[in-house]
């Protein structure tokens, strides 16, 4: 383990690890939206910045992308750190200020207008859910496009989703809660994907419980018996 | 055959210089995209064609880019014993009358530009001096090459070559000393000795973060790991600025050669050039230096027979501005979306595909064969104390002389705006110098005797960038400027991180309210207040540079930001939203013009006829749109613009 210290705090952290999950792990409070631990950092929403002294040089950074490393002091609460931070949840609270997530992590910060053009846009681009798609699911269902203020999560060529199996991974890591899951009949939908997928229905209990082509390709993956998945998770255990 | 020794060199040497400075007389057309976008395909055309229907005693010849792109088509005439002459502004009708005339020992007087005296082979440090006897009549009043304005203060290491050889032909980029750097670095040189005299010469990155070059070359050369990558970044995207094209359209031997001796001197086995698709030609011209130096021997397997071995990939980018970020860069050539990521861990350890990677730009490469023919001490003596060597601008705008200039460093903005650049056309006065791109700053006439390097351009709120330099007159006016840039770079950021996609769009927002005559005190403060959390919180130096245009006309000109939102005016007469039209009843002579041109039917009045007077006509500003057509239309100048 390798020594630092957040805050004067001292702490230690994995080799290769970085400094947001350390001192989410000890509890330090840091504000972050595109973080989640099953993905790589990727350093986009920016509320995560701290200050880090390195080599007596103070540098503002995202915690969530700078590496653990021996003997740096992290600064969590600088004056600067927090200017810093009530502009970036201002920003993306003008970019969605019907997300009450945002709206609520802007009060606490002290928050209390938007001095822009308020939008209507929904997602805050943090792209966890095309991240855990690729990362974790390896579907790569949905991608980022276009550049720019005009960057958008989409599925390719904004039609349907061709490449999601609707497991609903992307639904639970949204830290907005904008995408949703509906499920009808013998039918599941991601609506943001434009995605519907025809369900498996369980041998024993007759619950539809997951789509076919999810299944399908699980057990393709992991090498699974034939049958695996005709009984559903809960009749199972 | 592939070249083992100098003496195979010396030979390739000796063919290029008889084709450079051949017994017959030659006439070379400048045909890079700025010479053939004027018109110089044509005129190579036509001149093919007469000296071929005659049978004139004259060899045709392509070169790149001379650098005087507003006087391009250039042909030059080079006649053994006679200057080498120059014309300008030669178009495809009087291409043939040059050189009848010439045949004649006469000149065409009105095309002339020049007549060159001495021709610096800057690589071998030799002056070629030519005879100034036997000229025709009328040409002792030619200014010498040396003389004219543009040209005196130049001194040319980067573009050495462009204007000079033909770049297709390996032999003339040999002739003028190419490739016995690389001789001597991989024969007579150790790797570290290479870092070392690059270290001592202080060149810097000339992409424009202006990195030491030698110090990014050494902590690669110490990265742990066998595969490395030397990476060339040709994917010059800021507008106005065609250094990196005109170097590899006219001389792109030069690029390839220094990354070979980087190669060795880091240790790396492959390499890419990233040059962007926009650049068909600057392709082309790699496409075939590549194929001919690996057919020498100079590149490939076992260059020169020393046993190391190395590759060149040409990879075309696909027209991001971000990618010219070096971690967007190689997203790119592994072919993932090109987004910048994190850089806490130098690409010099982990960069294209996680290898160490040492990327440079166009000019960088170039430089290097130069530092290791002439020596460290040689070159460091050139430029300021922090920023040693030259530096090519692309000077454009509003100046009477536009092109690319190379100029040492530590020259003032002054020198270049006024000797090289000419000043200001029409009379007008000069108001800033928006150098570094857009990412850079503009920089007021009080600070034009600032000398030009790294870090004075920095202290002053803008940057070297690459070396784009757009001049400014009192006709820009300084909010549209912000919002040009401002909006140039809202559409070009990746859109990753929110403080650079959200910072750039919001600046561009507020700036064109202002523009509009619906600013407020309050958004100037909000304005710096963006433009400090954009430049501090982003991810890259994209977003890190951005608020420069926004900051630095804020800094210099408040007055300016201040007389649109108070008073509702725009002093430079170019926000369109802030100007009011009017026309002068005492001057106007009621001839009509203005009303039939009025698109909106808004001007009003009664047109004078042989038999009867007019009134005086009236431009009714509810329905103004003021496009300004009037104005233009008006031949008394009757219409007022406030």
């Amino acid at each position: 383990m390798i020594p630092f210290s957040i805050d004067g705090q001292p702490v230690e952290g994995r080799e290769n690890g970085n400094v947001l999950e350390v001192a989410l792990d000890v509890g330090i409070e840091i504000p972050h939206l595109c973080y989640h631990e099953s993905v790589k950092p990727y350093g986009a929403c920016r509320l995560c910045l701290v200050e880090v002294e390195r080599h007596g040089r103070k540098r503002m950074t995202t915690s969530c992308t700078y590496p653990v490393l021996e003997g740096i002091q992290v600064f969590t609460q600088t004056e600067k750190v927090l200017r810093a931070r009530r502009m970036i949840i201002e920003l993306i609270l003008g970019m969605c200020p019907g997300d009450t997530l945002i709206q609520e992590m802007a009060k606490e910060m002290g928050v209390e207008q938007i001095r822009f053009k308020q939008e209507d846009k929904d997602c805050i681009l943090c792209g966890l859910c095309g991240r855990i798609c690729e990362e974790v699911v390896g579907a790569h269902a949905i991608q980022f496009a276009f550049r720019g203020d005009k960057r958008e999560m989409i599925p390719p060529f904004l039609g349907e989703a061709m490449n999601c199996i609707a497991c609903g991974a992307c639904v639970v890591a949204c830290p907005v809660d904008v995408i949703k899951m509906k499920e009808q009949g013998d039918e599941r939908t991601i609506l943001r994907w434009k995605r519907t997928l025809k369900m498996k229905q369980c041998k024993i209990c007759g619950n539809y419980f997951a789509p076919w082509f999810q299944l399908e390709k699980f057990k393709e993956q992991a090498k699974l018996a034939k049958d695996f998945f005709d009984i559903c998770y809960t009749c199972r255990t | 055959m592939k070249i083992q020794t100098k003496a195979d060199l010396e030979k390739i040497k000796e063919k290029g210089l008889k084709s450079l400075y051949p017994k017959t007389t030659k006439v070379s057309v400048g045909m890079a995209t700025c010479g053939l976008s004027t018109g110089a395909g044509k005129v190579y055309e036509v001149l093919q064609n007469g000296v071929e229907k005659d049978k004139l005693p004259i060899l045709l010849g392509q070169t790149g880019c001379i650098g005087f792109c507003q006087k391009e088509p250039v042909v030059d005439i080079l006649e053994p014993g006679k200057p080498r002459i120059f014309y300008q502004g030669v178009t495809p009708e009087r291409s043939m009358e040059i050189v009848q005339k010439w045949l004649d020992n006469q000149v065409v007087d009105d095309l002339l530009l020049c007549k060159m005296e001495r021709e610096d082979w800057i690589v071998e440090g030799v002056v070629k001096d030519y005879s100034l006897h036997h000229l025709p009549a009328g040409m002792d009043g030619t200014p010498h090459y040396h003389q004219v304005p543009f040209y005196s203060k130049q001194f040319k290491i980067a573009l050495r070559n462009c204007g000079f050889i033909n770049s297709d032909l390996i032999e003339e980029y040999v002739a003028r000393g190419g490739y016995f750097s690389l001789h001597k670095a991989i024969m007579n040189m150790k790797p570290e000795e290479i870092i070392e005299e690059i270290k001592r010469s202080g060149l810097r990155g000339r992409g424009g973060a202006g990195f030491y070059t030698g110090n990014k070359w050494d902590s690669c050369r110490k990265s742990k790991g066998d595969t490395k990558f030397v990476l060339c970044n040709a994917d010059e995207g800021d507008p106005g600025a065609y250094m990196d094209r005109s170097v590899l359209e006219g001389d792109p031997h030069s690029v390839i050669e220094g990354m070979i001796i980087g190669a060795y001197a880091i240790g790396a086995q492959e390499g890419f050039i990233y040059v962007r698709d926009e650049y068909p030609l600057a392709i082309q011209k790699l496409k075939t230096a590549i194929q001919q130096a690996e057919k020498v021997g100079l590149l490939g397997e076992n260059i020169l027979g020393s046993g190391f071995s190395f590759k060149i990939h040409l990879f075309r980018g696909g027209g991001a501005f971000v990618c010219g970020e070096s971690t967007a860069l190689m997203a790119s050539i592994e072919g993932k979306v090109g987004e910048p990521r994190a850089k806490h861990i130098h690409t010099t350890e982990s960069g294209l595909w996680d290898k160490p990677s040492n990327l440079n730009n166009v000019e960088t490469w170039n430089n290097v064969p130069v530092i290791l023919a002439r020596g460290a001490d040689w070159y460091s003596k050139i430029g300021t104390e922090g920023s040693k060597g030259t530096k090519v601008f692309s000077v454009v705008g509003k100046v009477n002389n536009t092109g690319l200039v190379e100029v040492p460093m530590g020259i003032t903005l002054r020198e270049i705006v006024y000797d090289v650049g000419g000043g200001i056309p029409d009379g007008k006065k000069f108001k800033a110098v928006q150098t570094g791109g857009p990412s850079g700053g503009c920089i007021p006439e009080s600070l034009i005797d600032l000398p030009v390097d790294f870090d004075r351009l920095t202290e002053a709120g803008s940057m070297m960038g690459s070396g784009g330099m757009i001049v400014m007159d009192e006709s820009t006016c300084m909010v549209d400027i912000a919002k040009y840039f401002m909006s140039f770079l809202k559409d070009e950021s990746c859109g990753k991180c929110t403080s650079c996609r959200e910072g750039t769009k919001r600046m561009h927002e507020i700036l064109t309210e202002i523009s509009e005559g619906r600013g407020t005190l309050e958004h100037l403060n909000l304005l710096e207040e963006l433009g400090w959390v954009t430049a501090e919180a982003s991810l890259c130096q994209l977003g890190g540079t951005a608020p420069n245009p926004v900051l630095s006309t804020i800094r210099y000109f408040r007055d300016e930001y201040q007389e649109h939102i108070v008073n509702k005016r725009c002093p430079a007469k170019v926000c369109r939203a802030l100007l009011q039209y009017r026309i002068l009843s005492d001057v106007c002579t009621s001839c009509g013009r203005c009303a039939k041109v009025c698109p909106e039917k808004a001007i009003s009045g009664k047109q004078r006829t042989k038999k009867e007077k007019g009134k005086p006509f009236k431009i009714d500003p509810k329905k103004c749109i003021k496009c300004g057509m009037c104005f233009e239309a008006c031949k008394f100048k009757a219409v007022e613009v406030e």
